[in-house]
């Protein structure tokens, strides 16, 4: 610090600084995204392992036959849903019963702050079913989780007879030291979401339910199962919770040794796991599971009724079961065998999972990038950020010395509040002015909650040139005429640093994926020189148009590109379900959207027009 | 690793009844009871009770009472009745351990040891302050006999009764008095152990069940020390209309009793009969279901309750307690007892108490705060359960930081929080007689009668397993310490640089020979040039 603390070193540091600017930007900007993308190589990507002692080999015995049982027990499910229209409640309280499980149901309902056009609901109501196998001879003290949800489609029906079957096949162990819970759910996530909160005795998603009538102590691990056919070709794993939340690591690398125990062909983000990780094409498709992990988690939506119970620190994955043109096909005693495993595999735990890791991104199923490795990229982008709020400050600094005029400066503070109002109304109003909206408009409420929320975003565009302008009048000082912007611009700089600093932490794809697009645009922004360019890339960069972006390279790397249009109405069908998920399952996507980076960004939009 | 077994096989040495058969001690009596009682899910309960009586002056002697390979001195002077069970509470099983007595912890933990029951006590220094409690161990793992076998004993057969789905384990120590003056006491020891057997797992199904099936063994002779030898089977009739269960052999003489309430009917086997054993060499009871009971959930009790954390999150949680009277038209009070580990610090004004929607004021609260690592916190309220209601009974608290050296070896488990203690007059079905403890089955003595029209009931709710802020004691630990000095450093400069203000010194003219000069003038004491 000798460096700083003497005035002469300072001010040689503070021009090179200043000099050398734009280079040390753009090398920071490249270094960041250059390291991100040498993520997939291997030394950074290193091989998963499993931390956890109590789960340390595989040496257990899985004599799970029930197949056939199960078929059954799907035909039968499938046979009274398609009856009765609906979760078949009796019929699985009867069955569950008759497997030696002590059965509950749970009742509930919501009324959703709009209609889901997606999933076609809006007030719904349903009940769960669930039973509880109790470990002989032990206190209730802990329990495991088997969770399926059932929609209001008929999938999943397979995912309910091997369900039932495992339980009947565990019921007759005597080996269990944690309770186990075999929950089915209808409305999938709903249901899920409404069975935790009464489960954890809170309300966070204003659901109605009754409460529960059992419980069975603290939830270890849970694992939710979807299948809906009577073989599959390859199991799917989905990792990615709630708000970007993961399950610790050895959650999946369980699942991956019982995966390779059983040889089951396992896939991660619907890929395959490259074999040579020395060659380029190893890395290369590896970087395409990294990129679809980051849009996922990113998204912050859960990705499978298991991303709901990362909130309760319940580790929890999901299994899904694809069935493809492949030739080779496993019946369900092969997904029985590695559910057994591992659910024998959680019941020795002595601990809840915590060795492993918590942050970490996968380029492969038996790959990982752990969070000291990955940090570094979101660092070099954010450091972007901090020259240009210094190079900032320092030419403040030198023109404002001597000339300080008090009341004279406008002031950075002034476009602050509009911005801030403008993300506050966009949180607000699409949702509460549904009802006025379809009064005055020929749409449904669906319709208007996001045709609502793109206005307000636009209006947002036209704020500047109405709100500073009477008080520019009073700015128009012949010393300094660069003050006023580059005040609000080492601001929201700051502000935006702040913003993206803390997203990255607690979910680093967001917060990488935001920096890649806001970062440059925000480093250029100035009311000078070409200004129409400089306001196209920024609209281009803008949150709204960074999700419309993601959704196309989401789309492109699942080999399934998107025309425009299809685009669009995916765009439109997201912003719906990204209001509706915040207000459903808590997720923070949209009010960190509207609230926070919204009217950060709206800040530079003022820079740009700054007059 | 023992810990890592799902069950761990510990060995009790030489503990039992049959120790007795065979050691002769002089003036000693020994009374054995199996119960056995079906239950509606189809389960079956048994029961065993050894009750040895010794006609000695322990208090005056001094005498060790020496059970097996672990002593327990009686506490010198005084005359408390002890006991400890070592039972994993479980709400659904009608079969509350009856523990009236307060004692000290150490005794708790010797007691533990003889066990075998491999306690885990919540906290260091959490002992339980009495009043109507009675130590429970939280979490207990099965233990494995290692018996000389006669009488009753025959049937504890080690890895049958790791089949079991609940068991539960008591030893009492009591005074009892000699002659109706009390001029002289002898003491008894009384110890049970209760299995419930999983009709699924053993019975593969079906509800017929026979002593052999359950136990792998047959009962052949009498303990031929025991003053008394019995076996009852509860045959009472579910439904009046017919006979739902036959016994066999049939029994010879009936006993009716009331029990929790309702009336009882059951069939004795005496094995100092010599006619029923000597028939057939060995004596295998057996019951069949004339009409199998439908696979339904079984009868709820009039009390019962259930207690669970709720909320999420390391900082902050509610310990919420489910109070259920299900009777349909009496209301009954309850005596709530719960200590609480000093680092749930519990917040007491949000006690709240709820009964069909409106707050239920008990008519006695008695408070103790806890004391940072010496007492936990003791609450005891008297709570009045409407009839037919749920009464919630809730407060919330704080999850504290512990010192890094007070984490148990497995932070990440979590700590255990002692289930609560309730205990109550229920309403009985059936006016009961007082009972002459003397002359009635042992197994009385598990269902305390206090008049006519009420049973005494002491249930045990779940304990709890909850989560503490732990901090990472892996390597990473050991970076957060050095990035924490590291970021100290730094932020000292910083903090430094921050709040100094800098002067410009004027260039420094001259070299080598003036700094020479200052340098002799600092030693002179004279200010420099």
């Amino acid at each position: 610090m000798g460096l700083l603390s003497d005035p002469v070193r300072r001010r040689a540091l503070a021009r090179l600084v200043l000099r050398l600017n734009a280079p040390l930007c753009v090398l920071s900007y490249v270094a960041g995204i250059a390291w991100f993308l040498a993520l997939v190589f291997p030394p950074l990507t290193q091989r998963t392992y499993m931390s956890e002692n109590a789960m340390g080999s595989t040496m257990v015995e899985e004599q799970f036959a029930g197949g056939d049982r199960a078929r059954a027990f799907a035909r039968d499910f499938a046979a009274h849903r398609k009856k009765s229209g609906a979760l078949p409640v009796a019929w699985l309280e009867r069955t569950m019963r008759s497997v030696g499980l002590e059965v509950y149901t749970q009742s509930f309902s919501r009324k959703l702050p709009f209609p889901d056009e997606t999933h076609e609901r809006y007030m719904v109501s349903g009940t769960n079913v669930y039973g509880i196998l109790r470990a002989p001879r032990a206190a209730s003290t802990e329990s495991l989780v088997l969770t399926v949800p059932c929609g209001s489609d008929s999938t999943n029906s397979q995912a309910v007879g091997l369900l039932l079957a495992l339980a009947a096949h565990f019921r007759g162990q005597i080996y269990w030291a944690k309770d186990i819970v075999f929950l089915v759910t209808e409305h999938d996530l709903l249901g899920t979401e409404a069975w935790l909160e009464a489960y954890h005795d809170v309300n966070v998603t204003g659901m109605q339910s009754s409460p529960l009538q059992g419980r069975a102590g603290a939830i270890q691990a849970a694992v939710a199962l979807e299948l809906s056919s009577d073989v599959v070709t390859s199991l799917d794993v989905a990792v990615e919770g709630l708000n970007g939340q993961l399950p610790n690591l050895d959650l999946l690398n369980l699942f991956q040794t019982f995966c390779q125990k059983g040889g089951l062909l396992c896939t991660l983000q619907g890929k395959l796991q490259p074999e040579d990780w020395t060659s380029l094409d190893g890395p290369l498709q590896g970087l395409q599971t990294l990129l679809l992990m980051v849009l996922r988690q990113a998204s912050g939506r859960p990705h499978g009724s298991h991303g709901l119970f990362l909130r309760y620190r319940v580790e929890a994955l999901t299994l899904r079961g694809i069935n493809s043109f492949r030739q080779y096909k496993y019946d369900l005693v092969a997904v029985g065998k590695a559910l057994e495993g591992m659910f024998r595999k959680l019941n020795h735990l002595l601990e809840r999972l915590h060795q492993s890791f918590f942050l970490y991104l996968l380029p492969g199923l038996s790959r990982f990038v752990s969070i000291g490795l990955y940090m570094p990229a979101v660092g070099f982008l954010l450091l972007v950020l901090g020259l240009k709020a210094l190079e900032l400050w320092m030419q403040l600094h030198e023109a404002g010395m001597g000339l300080e005029e008090p009341g004279g400066a406008p002031g950075p503070s002034v476009p602050l509040p509009p911005s801030q109002a403008m993300g506050l109304a966009l949180y607000v109003l699409p949702v509460l002015g549904q009802h006025v909206a379809t009064q005055h408009f020929p749409v449904a409420e669906a319709e208007a909650v996001v045709l609502t929320l793109l206005a307000i975003y636009a209006a947002g565009l036209a704020l500047p040139h109405n709100t500073h302008r009477p008080l520019s009048y009073r700015v128009v000082s012949t010393q300094a005429p660069d003050r006023g912007w580059m005040a609000l611009k080492l601001v929201a700089l700051i502000y935006l640093a702040l913003q993206l600093g803390c997203i990255a932490l607690t979910n680093f794809s967001l917060g990488f994926l935001l920096a890649t697009t806001m970062v440059p645009t925000a480093a250029l922004a100035k009311p000078h020189g070409p200004r129409t360019l400089y306001a196209a890339l920024l609209v281009l960069t803008s949150p709204a148009a960074t999700l419309l972006g993601s959704l196309f390279l989401w789309r492109e790397l699942q080999e399934a590109p998107l025309s425009l249009a299809e685009g669009w109405q995916l765009f439109l069908a997201a912003l719906a379900q990204g209001v509706l998920e915040h207000h459903t399952y808590g997720a923070l996507l949209f009010p960190l959207l509207s609230l926070g980076l919204y009217p950060c960004w709206l800040l530079f939009w003022n820079v740009l027009f700054w007059k | 690793m023992a810990a890592a077994m799902p069950l761990a096989l510990l060995v009790l040495l030489l503990l039992g009844p049959g120790g007795w058969c065979l050691a002769e001690p002089p003036r000693d009596s020994l009374r054995e009871e199996l119960v056995i009682t079906p239950l509606p899910s189809g389960d079956v309960a048994a029961t065993f009770q050894f009750r040895t009586r010794w006609d000695s002056e322990l208090q005056r002697e001094g005498v060790w009472i020496n059970l097996g390979r672990s002593s327990v001195m009686s506490s010198q002077g005084s005359s408390a009745p002890l006991s400890t069970s070592s039972t994993p509470p479980t709400q659904s099983l009608p079969l509350p351990p009856s523990n009236p007595w307060v004692w000290p912890m150490t005794l708790t933990t010797t007691f533990c040891a003889m066990l075998c029951c491999r306690g885990r006590w919540s906290a260091p220094k959490t002992s339980p302050p009495g009043r109507s409690s009675c130590p429970v161990v939280p979490r207990a793992s099965l233990i494995s006999f290692h018996l000389l076998q006669a009488g009753l004993s025959v049937l504890l057969k080690a890895d049958r009764l790791f089949h079991t789905s609940y068991h539960s384990q008591a030893v009492h120590i009591r005074p009892v008095c000699r002659n109706a003056r009390c001029t002289s006491i002898s003491w008894e020891l009384r110890q049970t152990l209760s299995v419930v057997f999983d009709a699924f797992i053993t019975g593969q199904g079906k509800k017929d069940w026979s002593l052999f099936r359950m136990f792998s063994r047959t009962l052949t002779e009498p303990c031929p020390l025991a003053s008394e030898s019995r076996v009852y089977v509860d045959i009472t009739t579910y439904n009046q209309d017919n006979e739902t269960l036959e016994v066999h052999p049939p029994p010879t003489t009936t006993y009716q009793d009331v029990i929790l309430g309702t009336r009882k009917t059951y069939a004795i086997y005496d094995l100092l009969d010599t006619a029923m054993i000597n028939n057939s060499r060995n004596l295998n009871i057996q019951l069949k279901w004339k009409r199998p009971p439908e696979n339904e959930a079984p009868p709820v009790p009039f009390l019962h309750a259930q207690r669970y954390v709720s909320g999420y999150g390391l900082q902050k949680g509610e310990l919420s307690t489910l109070l259920y009277n299900t009777h349909p038209y009496r209301a009954f009070p309850v005596l709530l007892l719960d200590t609480v580990p000093w680092y749930l610090r519990l917040y007491v004004h949000t006690l709240t108490i709820t009964s069909k929607g409106k707050e239920n004021k008990p008519s006695y609260i008695h408070y103790q705060p806890a004391q940072d690592r010496l007492q936990p916190h003791l609450l005891e309220m008297l709570i009045q359960l409407p009839a037919n209601s749920v009464t919630k009974v809730s407060i919330q608290f704080e999850r504290a930081l512990l010192k890094w050296t007070e984490y148990t070896p497995d932070p990440n488990h979590g700590f255990y929080v002692s289930p609560s203690v309730l205990s109550a007059l229920v309403p009985s079905m059936v006016a009961a007689k007082p009972v002459d403890w003397e002359e009635s089955p042992l197994f009385n003595s598990l269902f305390p009668v206090s008049d006519g029209s009420n049973y005494f009931v002491r249930l045990y709710t779940e304990p709890l397993l909850v989560n503490l802020p732990t901090p990472d004691f892996s390597m990473p630990y050991n970076v957060i310490c050095l990035t924490c000095t590291v970021v100290a450093v730094c932020y000292g400069s910083f903090y430094n640089l921050l709040t100094r203000t800098f002067h410009i010194e004027e260039p420094r003219t001259g070299g080598l020979a003036k700094r020479l000069a200052n340098l002799i003038r600092r030693a002179r004491g004279v200010p420099p040039l």
